[in-house]
């Protein structure tokens, strides 16, 4: 093409010496890959301490909470209630549940794993980090403005998030914030999306091929794809919904509205219901964006830990995009409830319920690759496990809802909440967990411990059984979500001693996630040191230093020889064959 | 989606790894006069641009449904007089389409005087482009028309600001590609300027669709 071009394979680069190119606006796809998980991790513990405020206030609506633990001291409003409830589930769907799993294991361990020395795009790939953290501190100011966070939960329906401050505390300048943080947020997921897919697409090593790809690149792939086809939709209905907040435009605040007595003159013809589609459209591919990272880790750690191949990997492949396609076509059945026609809610209903048959086969290959496994449990394995326990169990309850006749019911009910906690909050978060303690010593070097690790996976595991289980009971008993105290509510009466043993469960749970605290911060001082392949795996960020080298391969390309899950070989000289392994060293079996 | 992968796939398959397709890099001095960023394919930056437009694709679609859903909703909807000017603007955005093609066959051929004079006179047409949509934007406040009169005037307003917040990022893409000092880059000002050209056309071509929306469906 041009005299200019020419190849720079063997050329080795060096890292950047001064502390603020280093750890803060570094480009090394591993540093930023680290900033996103303990962002996430920030994040986590900020969402839990919300949800820790919320299960009090639901079990003992009147307390006087103590000025250490609730700003100023006193008694909680029902509106600070619904503030919590917005912050939480922000904070945890956007910082946490998108950011871990794709931003921050994937930007670590998917370069490696294709063989590549950093992202496609590193600038813009730190671009990507630094943005999602101005997102969150915008997200984050609206504690701290008059009126505080909004009420209208982590969905902002109009015309509630549309009004302003009219409407309730917080619908100010926190849902003002709230708007324009998530705006921010989706423009850091659409320049993260376009990084992950060209470098899987152009960047892979000689010989990994899509075949021979790892089940954790492929699911980082899709949902990749994912986000940056929903995002641009979220960011849409972000600046529309902006518009109607503060430049007096009326695409989804409808006319005739009465606000406690006072009519909404200004606005007419608007559409509520608007908003949802677009939110929605986004907002089912986002559950996938969740989940199908620990998907792919899951099936990677199931089968090195049962030493076996991933049963049907083609099988996986395909579940795993017909799981992606399809989620952009059922974004109606969050509307049952809203006025939308019985015969969209059945097309709707039927593209919902066709999920499940993926979704199954992708449970019985995960039991299929452990059957006859020699199975090794430990806490990577152990969260993989749960994983898959948790998948079956808040997948299960998703065939109830994504019935219309059903969802009439359930809709707005704890089953709902139970329902959505399990498959996406703590399913995706047992993902985070495994992949945590699966690339520990990758990432920083050492081991996490063991010990300490069983002891926090059977109170986690246990833990969130007991808060989520006994909410389908709740929630099929008739008990409202959102609702900040239910006192006085006849029916709901008999409900309070699942209610407090709710929340017992919860404050032992999150308790026990300091286990996982201390472990990480007590292994990455003291922990034993990380060998450069500890688990006997197979792929390619195990053929290099633990942690990896500045530019992953010393300015090598790895070939790649083989598939991703060659483990239990007959005849080889392991049980195992690492993919970069040159086919003369790899026993008798070649 | 799987459709858009398997065609993926056939791309990657034929040109795979460093042996096949031209890489690109600044490394052949062999020093750290690069851009200091380990070389990847050009290839890569043709996927990302494809990538980049797919994702400005689905925000403007989502802003279309949502244009299409608004007008059959509600009785407020009032057809506002698109001003004249739009017309003048979408000539010269077409003829800056052909300008920016014929500075990139310039550039190819290596002679880069008159890749500047184009690539400078697409700059211009731009600008100019911008200014005429400004001028739209004043005669209708001049009408009385603004953002918040109704519906279609607040689907104008958005649709031609969003539309022009994006090609003012392709007029300083322009400009970079125009004065960067491409030695120290990964890739050379050629593939660089085509990169620019894939974006500039699909700016034309979304504006026509934006155009055609706003006339046909007010």
């Amino acid at each position: 093409m041009v005299a200019h071009d020419s190849g720079g394979g063997g050329h080795q680069h060096h890292p950047p010496s001064g502390f603020i190119r280093k750890w803060i606006f570094s480009v090394d796809h591993k540093v930023i890959g680290i900033q996103y998980y303990f962002l996430a991790l920030f994040s986590v513990f900020l969402g839990m301490g919300l949800s820790v405020l919320m299960r009090i206030h639901l079990v003992w609506p009147n307390a006087q909470l103590p000025s250490w633990l609730w700003p100023g001291g006193g008694q909680m409003t029902s509106e600070e209630y619904l503030a919590l409830m917005t912050m939480h589930g922000s904070i945890m769907v956007f910082m946490v549940l998108t950011t871990a799993p794709q931003s921050g294991f994937g930007n670590f361990i998917l370069p490696i794993q294709i063989g590549a020395a950093d992202m496609a795009f590193p600038v813009l790939n730190m671009l990507s980090f630094w943005v999602t953290f101005l997102s969150l501190m915008v997200l984050g100011a609206a504690f701290f403005v008059e009126g505080g966070p909004p009420i209208s939960g982590w969905t902002a329906y109009p015309p509630l998030s549309a009004l302003g401050e009219i409407a309730g505390p917080g619908q100010g300048a926190g849902q003002t914030l709230w708007v324009v943080g998530v705006g921010i947020f989706c423009i850091a997921a659409l320049l993260g999306a376009l990084n992950f897919i060209t470098t899987t697409l152009d960047l892979r090593a000689k010989g990994m091929t899509l075949s021979r790809m790892p089940l954790t690149v492929w699911a980082w792939l899709i949902t990749a794809i994912l986000s940056l086809l929903s995002f641009g939709v979220l960011l849409a209905a972000c600046i529309l919904l902006l518009l109607d907040r503060t430049a007096g435009t009326s695409f989804f605040i409808p006319g005739g509205l009465v606000l406690t007595d006072t009519p909404v003159t200004d606005h007419k013809g608007g559409s509520p219901l608007l908003w949802q589609h677009l939110f929605w459209f986004f907002g089912h591919p986002e559950v996938y964006i969740a989940i199908l990272p620990g998907m792919g880790v899951a099936s990677h750690i199931l089968s090195t830990f049962a030493r076996k191949p991933v049963f049907g990997y083609k099988a996986m492949v395909a579940a795993m995009s017909s799981i992606g396609f399809l989620g952009f076509m059922v974004w109606g059945h969050h509307m049952f409830m809203s006025g939308l026609s019985p015969y969209s809610a059945f097309a709707f209903s039927l593209l919902t319920m066709a999920i499940g048959v993926p979704s199954a086969i992708k449970t019985f290959n995960w039991l299929g690759t452990l059957w006859g496994g020699k199975i090794q449990f430990n806490t990577s394995m152990l969260f993989a496990l749960g994983f898959v326990s948790l998948f079956v169990t808040g997948g299960l309850s998703g065939l109830f809802l994504a019935q219309p006749s059903i969802d009439l019911y359930m809709h707005d009910t704890y089953f709902v909440v139970a329902h959505f906690h399990l498959i996406m909050g703590v399913a995706a978060i047992f993902g985070i967990f495994t992949a945590s303690y699966f690339w520990f010593p990758k990432m920083f070097g050492r081991m996490l411990n063991e010990t300490i690790g069983k002891i926090h996976f059977w109170i986690t595991f246990a833990g969130v059984y007991a808060i989520f289980m006994p909410m389908h009971f709740l929630g099929l008993a008739g008990h409202p979500r959102r609702y900040a105290d239910t006192t006085g509510v006849n029916y709901l009466g008999p409900l309070d001693e699942v209610h407090y043993f709710i929340t017992i469960a919860a404050l032992i749970t999150i308790a026990a996630q300091f286990l996982f605290v201390i472990n990480f911060f007590y292994s990455l001082k003291a922990g034993q040191k990380a060998s450069e392949n500890p688990w006997n795996a197979t792929t390619l960020e195990w053929s290099v230093a633990s942690p990896p080298p500045f530019d992953n391969f010393g300015g090598q390309e790895p070939v790649v020889y083989r598939g991703a899950y060659e483990y239990g070989v007959p005849d080889a000289a392991d049980d195992y064959v690492p993919q970069h392994l040159a086919p003369a060293k790899a026993g008798k079996a070649h | 989606m799987p459709g858009t992968l398997t065609d993926d796939i056939e791309i990657i398959e034929a040109g795979h790894g460093r042996g096949g397709g031209v890489p690109a890099g600044g490394d052949d001095d062999g020093g750290d006069g690069g851009s200091g960023l380990p070389a990847i394919p050009r290839r890569a930056y043709f996927t990302a641009m494809q990538l980049g437009l797919a994702g400005i694709v689905m925000f403007f679609m989502a802003l279309t449904s949502s244009f299409l859903v608004r007008k059959g909703l509600g009785t407020d909807w009032v057809a506002i007089a698109l001003p004249p000017v739009l017309w003048f603007n979408s000539l010269v955005l077409l003829v800056s389409s052909a300008t920016i093609q014929a500075a990139g066959r310039r550039l190819e051929a290596g002679d880069a005087q008159s890749f500047r004079y184009w690539w400078g006179l697409t700059i211009a047409l731009g600008l100019l482009f911008l200014s005429g949509q400004v001028i739209a934007w004043r005669q209708l406040a001049a009408q009385g028309v603004f953002l918040s009169s109704n519906p279609d005037s607040s689907f104008f307003y958005l649709l031609t600001a969003a539309h022009g917040l994006h090609l003012a990022g392709g007029i300083l893409a322009l400009l970079y590609v125009a004065f960067r000092p491409w030695r120290r880059s990964r890739i050379t000002q050629a593939t660089a300027a085509a990169l620019a050209g894939i974006y500039w056309h699909f700016m034309d071509g979304l504006w026509l669709f934006l155009l055609a929306l706003l006339y046909l469906g007010r």
